[in-house]
């Protein structure tokens, strides 16, 4: 058996216990990820009792009630509430989620939230995404097209049809984060967000550049570091499927 | 305030706020060759325009006959004659052009048989000045927003537009009444950033989250707005608030006017279509502040639907399956989530939900923001567009898909006005170290807040006020108990409590500077509400059932210093930018 030794600094402590001030009868303890970076403390793991009685069906009412009405220094990204921005991609329970459209209810016995894995923690459950978005930007995310008359591009249905499934994607960084792959190569590997992006400009039918999009990605790190894992396809919280769009991209690949 | 440590940039243009408009707009000027910052608290992507729906409106005409003046006839009616119609000339003229752009951006329209943009009706457009529906919505399925958003980001990051991100912006920095940059908060390292700029263009978004229950995203909270009330400029027509008729019940998530342009439609607790009473012509299809008063009387008179008669039903379980598969997904998904809802079997439980600002910062056609001494001025240096910015192009009511269309043709317009007034590498003003002092005085003082009220506990009791007294329907009475009311919050301040006093992603920081800027908003909003003594668009007076134009064809224009409201007006524009079309004057509005 391998021996794992982590720095010191990096161990999670327990934490602060919040006891329920609400006499509530139906409590349910929650444990989240705290650390401060301008404190020269180890990572804690704070528990909160929060009274289920007067909170909304997700994950997210619990950490805006837990904010609001307990500890206001929790702090985590959270914008639209209704999963479409992004923003409040987190761990809980050990699989990755966004906590606006994660029903508590579907999570069995205390709720452990952290932040996604293996990002560089910014603060408590804010992860660093710096990475993930110069590889967005590196597939570079725009239609390249010689046309410059004013009309639009026609399209048929099917061809659009071929979107489906890839432009949905809201970034929250979910897959990429559960993928064993990205976690060791993350600097080098795109991972399974970014892949999926690029192959909806590879597909698209209006752009004119897939034979270069597809050179550029054809890389032994970028791409192929992909072993058909299918955490990702498991861990989007919008039903994508990205392993599907980077098998098409290697299917692409070795077909051309 | 020496203790913080202040690092100083200089920009031709800073764009602050990162959404449809802000996006927009920064691509044109990093085009037009201008060194261009665009400043966000979010990562773009995360922006509220990510969260609109049903689509963009442009007369194509892809899907019948479509003219850019019925759109305009169509805007001015549905603002009730509030809009300012030079400014609906040029959204709508230039709206076909602006969605074309889109497409060849690469934004994944859905198609027409033909392979064209696919456009689908909507409340309130109609053909040939009235008469009967037309197809003007241009939509990808049913995330138009989210399509264009990541379209747009993809756009600056091709012209190398340089973003900084999570970064709260304080405040603007004024000179002799002209504006010359901004003061922000970098979340990520704790830093303070002086921002130099010959134009700064505010692309901040609404303020929805002054209500308690409302569609808006939690950061939807008007920073811009907050910052030019602060730089002592008024705000315009804060009165008029938009409740979408179909938010999901209980949790106020955004249902799609779509779901009626595509055939879904509303019932009460007796099973009556009940639109075909209010609305005989277009019935689900009327303007939203039509459908929404219509909503509320029938939950009024004790035709609601559930336990406490306090909701409506939409239907689309007619349609066919295969339909809501492939242009209604995101409603289906989100009715699954948040109203536990199977849309092909059951109907969705839904309620009228705070939506829009049709109100803002002031401005003309070009973008630039406005403000009067005397007569209308422009501010120097000093730009508003999108949902932060009052053209006014909604007036009193904004049509659905209006607001895309305005993102995208005014964040081009600022643009081109930018780049005529400010050359490349111009030399910067001089500023006053005053200014930066007293934002970062108010940043301080928030901070080391150590009293005893919470900020959450103070935002819920603006919220509760808000949605109480200045909902659908107003009254006099409601408004001055509103007008009281509202200012105990603000009071509350006095004695604030910040428990955390750390730099780097200070969210309870974020919270309170957000509160304090939408405590302002929610008292502006009141007082104009107050003062305005008849009923227009979204705008309904229990005790001033009419509109009155011999006296209220006019913008209220409110300033705020403290919790003190100065409020005037000004004339609504009343003729057209150009001879192409004719100046619609105001008419009876029935839809």
């Amino acid at each position: 058996m391998v021996q794992l030794s982590l720095p010191t600094n990096s161990k999670v402590e327990k934490g602060q216990y919040y006891k329920d001030k609400t006499g509530s009868k139906n409590i349910r303890k929650v444990n989240v990820y705290r650390w401060d970076p301008s404190k020269n403390e180890n990572p804690r793991l704070d528990t909160y009792e929060v009274d289920m009685d007067n909170c909304s069906s997700k994950v997210l009412d619990i950490l805006n009630k837990i904010k609001n009405e307990i500890d206001p220094s929790v702090a985590y990204r959270r914008s639209c509430a209704h999963g479409v921005c992004g923003s409040c991609a987190m761990n809980m329970n050990g699989k990755n989620g966004l906590a606006c459209t994660k029903a508590h209810t579907e999570l069995d016995g205390d709720i452990d939230i952290y932040p996604l894995p293996h990002l560089k923690v910014l603060k408590d459950l804010i992860g660093d995404l710096s990475t993930l978005y110069k590889q967005y930007e590196s597939v570079e995310p725009w239609l390249k097209t010689s046309k410059v008359n004013d009309k639009e591009n026609i399209q048929s249905k099917g061809d659009r049809a071929k979107l489906d499934g890839l432009y949905e994607c809201i970034m929250c960084a979910c897959c990429s984060t559960s993928c064993p792959s990205y976690w060791w190569n993350g600097e080098k590997y795109l991972g399974p967000a970014v892949l999926l992006q690029a192959y909806r400009w590879i597909i698209d039918s209006r752009d004119e550049d897939r034979k270069e999009r597809l050179k550029k990605v054809a890389d032994e790190l970028k791409l192929y570091r992909c072993h058909t894992i299918l955490n990702c396809t498991n861990a989007c919280p919008k039903g994508l499927n990205p392993a599907k769009a980077i098998a098409e991209i290697k299917k692409m690949l070795a077909t051309a | 305030m020496s203790a913080y440590k202040i690092i100083d940039h200089e920009y031709d243009v800073v764009v602050l706020g990162a959404g449809g408009s802000g996006l927009r707009a920064a691509v044109g000027l990093s085009e037009a060759g201008l060194k261009t910052a665009c400043v966000s608290k979010v990562f773009p992507t995360r922006s509220h325009t990510s969260a609109a729906q049903g689509g963009i409106s442009a007369a194509l005409g892809n899907m019948g006959e479509d003219d850019w003046r019925w759109h305009m006839y169509d805007t001015v009616k549905g603002a009730d004659w509030l809009g300012d119609q030079d400014s609906i000339e040029y959204l709508c003229k230039e709206a076909p052009a602006a969605v074309l752009e889109l497409e060849k951006y690469g934004v994944p329209f859905s198609r027409t048989e033909e392979g064209k943009i696919y456009q689908r009706p909507f409340g309130g457009m109609t053909k040939n000045y009235g008469n009967e529906t037309v197809q003007r919505t241009c939509a990808a399925a049913d995330r138009t927003g989210h399509a264009i958003l990541h379209t747009l980001y993809g756009q600056a990051l091709k012209h190398n537009t340089e973003f900084f991100i999570e970064y709260f912006a304080l405040d603007l920095i004024m000179k002799d009444g002209a504006c010359k940059g901004i003061i922000a908060w970098n979340l990520n390292d704790g830093t303070i950033h002086r921002f130099r700029s010959h134009t700064t263009i505010i692309a901040t978004g609404g303020y929805g989250k002054v209500y308690y229950s409302a569609t808006s995203a939690h950061t939807c909270t008007g920073d811009g707005n907050a910052m030019a009330l602060r730089a002592g400029l008024p705000l315009q027509d804060m009165e008029f608030v938009q409740f979408h008729p179909t938010g999901i019940y209980g949790h106020g998530t955004l249902i799609s006017e779509g779901v009626r342009g595509e055939g879904g439609y509303l019932v009460n607790s007796k099973g009556e279509r009940f639109m075909e009473r209010y609305a005989p012509k277009a019935k689900d299809l009327a303007s939203r502040d039509v459908v929404s008063r219509s909503i509320a009387v029938e939950i009024n008179e004790g035709r609601g639907i559930g336990k406490e008669q306090d909701h409506v039903h939409l239907h689309i379980d007619h349609l066919d399956p295969k339909v809501i598969d492939e242009r209604l997904p995101g409603i289906s998904e989100a009715s699954k989530l948040f109203a536990n809802v199977d849309v092909t079997k059951e109907p969705i439980p839904v309620v009228p939900t705070v939506h829009y600002n049709m109100g803002g910062i002031p401005t003309n056609y070009k973008a630039e923001v406005l403000t009067v001494n005397g007569s209308e001025k422009t501010v120097p240096g000093l730009m508003a567009i999108g949902e932060a910015a009052c053209v006014s192009v909604h007036g009193a009511n904004r049509l659905g898909s209006n607001s895309l269309i305005d993102l995208v043709v005014f964040g081009r317009a600022a643009a081109k006005r930018a780049a005529e007034l400010v050359k490349p590498g111009m030399k910067h003003d001089e500023i006053d170290k005053n200014e930066t002092d007293r934002c970062l005085d108010r940043f301080d003082k928030l901070r080391n807040s150590e009293g005893s009220n919470p900020t959450s506990e103070l935002r819920l009791s603006m919220q509760k006020t808000m949605q109480s007294k200045c909902a659908v329907f107003r009254s006099e009475k409601t408004l001055k108990e509103g007008v009281n009311e509202i200012r105990k919050p603000y009071d509350g301040m006095d004695s604030l409590s910040v428990k955390d006093k750390s730099l780097i992603f200070n969210t309870d920081l974020v919270e309170t500077l957000e509160f304090d800027n939408l405590i302002r908003q929610a008292i502006t909003t009141m007082d104009s509400a107050y003062h305005r003594k008849e009923s227009r668009g979204a705008h309904a007076r229990e005790d001033f059932p009419n509109r009155d134009d011999e006296n209220y064809m006019q913008h209220t224009l409110s300033w705020c210093s403290g919790s003190k409201t100065k409020i005037n007006y000004r004339p609504v524009h009343r003729s057209t930018l150009t001879n192409d079309v004719q100046y619609f004057p105001p008419q009876e509005r029935v839809y």
